[in-house]
């Protein structure tokens, strides 16, 4: 398994792991992915001020997964929704070095971050 | 942390032999000397070269037909356990076309009969794929169900590579027997961890391995039955005639050699190590039932290999274990281990879901394993599962009393 750095960095030392309080309206939730796949990741986010001040996730999945997840935690926090929303999984692909077979992970990841927006504009009465 | 018994640990520890095994310093030492000075070709019939490699080959024979109780004389060497099942299976199907085209194996079958059964439907024959019950085994009386004129071969293996349950074979043998069906059996996993004799469980054909028994790599065997029934096959190799004109080419003399001596050990020590293994096996078992809860063992509880542990650990992906784990060598049926991304087509066929297939763990103890390097996987293995259930949202959402089963997922 040729894992590169980054990946096992983020493995060993998970970044934001844990969870929000789903019915605070400033959060918002994201599930993607499914068991039989072998990846679920939720990822949470807090706004305030229009900015995202904190971000927690949980992945059911590989390495590349966890990875993929933890980064996105470490990118969305300190942006804006519609900044955060931008993010592509091609970004997260090259931070990590992800082989082709763990693409995948990365598209995941970036439909958590986009799950989570369209929680929380949907609590909080925005358009989409 | 690691303990003073610790200290004495050698890293990487390797508990995956049923992908491979280490070959044992006394197998190397037999082999040695046909490299540099007993090189000659087995099948040089005028000079000493030829007859002292001859004698390392009859030497072999009569060490593997010792330990399966057949005639030297019915072990064909190839170039290892796929050859084999290739060999058996497709010369079959052609030496015996007049009489039938059917061949009837199991769902849970190693690669190298499921491909050649695929390719030998592509060639015209029909292959019946039975299923196994939760537990892994095949029903001997669905066997005889499906036996039909046109039925050529049965093909079941020992035991399973992934879940180690081992398959009723003498009852397969007996019912093959009474119908007059050849009756072929993938042993790679079983000979020499386990009693294997052809003539008592009624097995015709039978592949098997070396690098699985402490041997080398690159050297198997098939045992052809020449009386009751005699048996025959086309071979899949031409040139030369060797091996009774089943299989030409040059004799791997020092692998031979090799796999002479493994079975030989294995012969003499089958019982006191399978009794360790198993002692050390249930103690691994028992550990991390204990510590964690939803554990699931894959395949039958007793009908199986001493040293295999099949297990699932709810909630948490076997690749990201894995990579908890990297000091420890184990496999996984994720399909994130695999390049095909497939969950092991092993544990769906027991009726294991994705998820749980997803989840397991198969742990291979062997011959070099120690109390020591069970124990100290034991507890990294609980500590591994339980650092990644705190990271897992499925953990987190059946802690809640949530059932997974009823929740709506976005499928990707």
């Amino acid at each position: 398994m040729a894992y590169s750095n980054k990946v096992i960095d983020h493995y060993n030392n998970p970044r934001n792991v844990g969870s929000l309080d789903k019915s605070d309206p400033k959060v918002g939730t994201g599930i993607v992915g499914a068991p039989e796949c072998g990846d679920v990741m939720k990822l949470q986010l807090k706004v305030a001020n229009g900015v995202i001040e904190d971000a927690k996730f949980k992945t059911f999945g590989c390495g590349s997964a966890i990875a993929s997840s933890s980064l996105a935690t470490e990118w969305i926090k300190g942006k804006t929704i519609d900044e955060a929303f931008k993010i592509k999984n091609t970004e997260i692909v090259n931070e990590l070095n992800l082989p082709p077979v763990k693409i995948h992970c990365s598209v995941l990841a970036e439909d958590a971050i986009k799950a989570a927006i369209s929680d929380y504009k949907k609590k909080n009465g925005l358009s989409e | 942390m690691i303990g003073e018994k610790e200290d004495m640990l050698k890293f990487p520890i390797f508990m995956d032999n049923h992908s491979t095994t280490p070959v044992d310093p006394r197998v190397l030492e037999a082999m040695l000397p046909y490299f540099t000075e007993r090189f000659g070709n087995a099948a040089s019939r005028n000079h000493s070269f030829g007859w002292e490699a001859e004698k390392g080959i009859d030497q072999a024979r009569e060490q593997i037909a010792h330990l399966i109780h057949c005639d030297p004389k019915e072990i064909i060497f190839t170039s290892g356990a796929t050859e084999s099942n290739n060999l058996a299976l497709k010369g079959v199907a052609e030496m015996y076309h007049e009489k039938g085209n059917h061949i009837i194996t199991a769902v849970t079958e190693h690669k190298a009969i499921l491909d050649t059964a695929k390719r030998l439907e592509k060639m015209g024959l029909t292959v019946t794929y039975l299923n196994v019950g939760t537990d892994g085994l095949v029903d001997p009386e669905a066997v005889k169900a499906v036996i039909t004129d046109k039925t050529i071969l049965i093909s079941i293996m020992m035991a399973n590579n992934e879940i180690g349950v081992i398959q009723p074979v003498a009852e397969i043998g007996k019912i093959a027997k009474e119908k007059g069906v050849i009756f072929h059996c993938d042993a790679t996993q079983g000979v020499g961890k386990i009693p294997v004799d052809v003539q008592a469980m009624g097995i015709d054909l039978m592949s098997f391995s070396a690098h699985k028994i402490y041997g080398p790599k690159g050297v198997g065997a098939l045992y052809v039955r020449k009386k009751n029934p005699r048996v025959r096959i086309a071979p899949m190799m031409d040139g030369g005639g060797h091996e009774r004109g089943m299989r030409s080419g040059t004799l791997n003399v020092p692998g031979i050699v090799g796999f002479g001596k493994a079975c030989e050990i294995c012969e003499d020590e089958m019982a006191e190590e399978g009794t360790r293994l198993t002692r050390l096996r249930d103690k691994l078992k028992g550990q991390l039932l204990k510590e964690l809860d939803e554990v699931y063992l894959n395949g039958h509880p007793t009908q199986r290999l001493p040293q295999n542990l099949n297990l699932s650990f709810a909630y948490v992906e076997g690749e990201s274990l894995l990579m908890g784990l990297k000091e420890i060598a184990l496999s996984s049926g994720s399909a994130c281990t695999t390049a095909t991304l497939e969950p092991s087509y092993v544990l769906r066929a027991l009726g294991v879901g994705s998820d749980l297939a997803h989840s397991s763990l198969r742990f291979g103890l062997g011959r070099f394993n120690t109390q020591e390097e069970v124990d100290y996987v034991g507890r990294r293995v609980v500590e591994t599962v339980r650092r990644l259930r705190e990271m897992s949202p499925l953990y987190e959402m059946a802690k809640e009393g949530i059932d997974l089963k009823s929740v709506q997922w976005t499928e990707h």
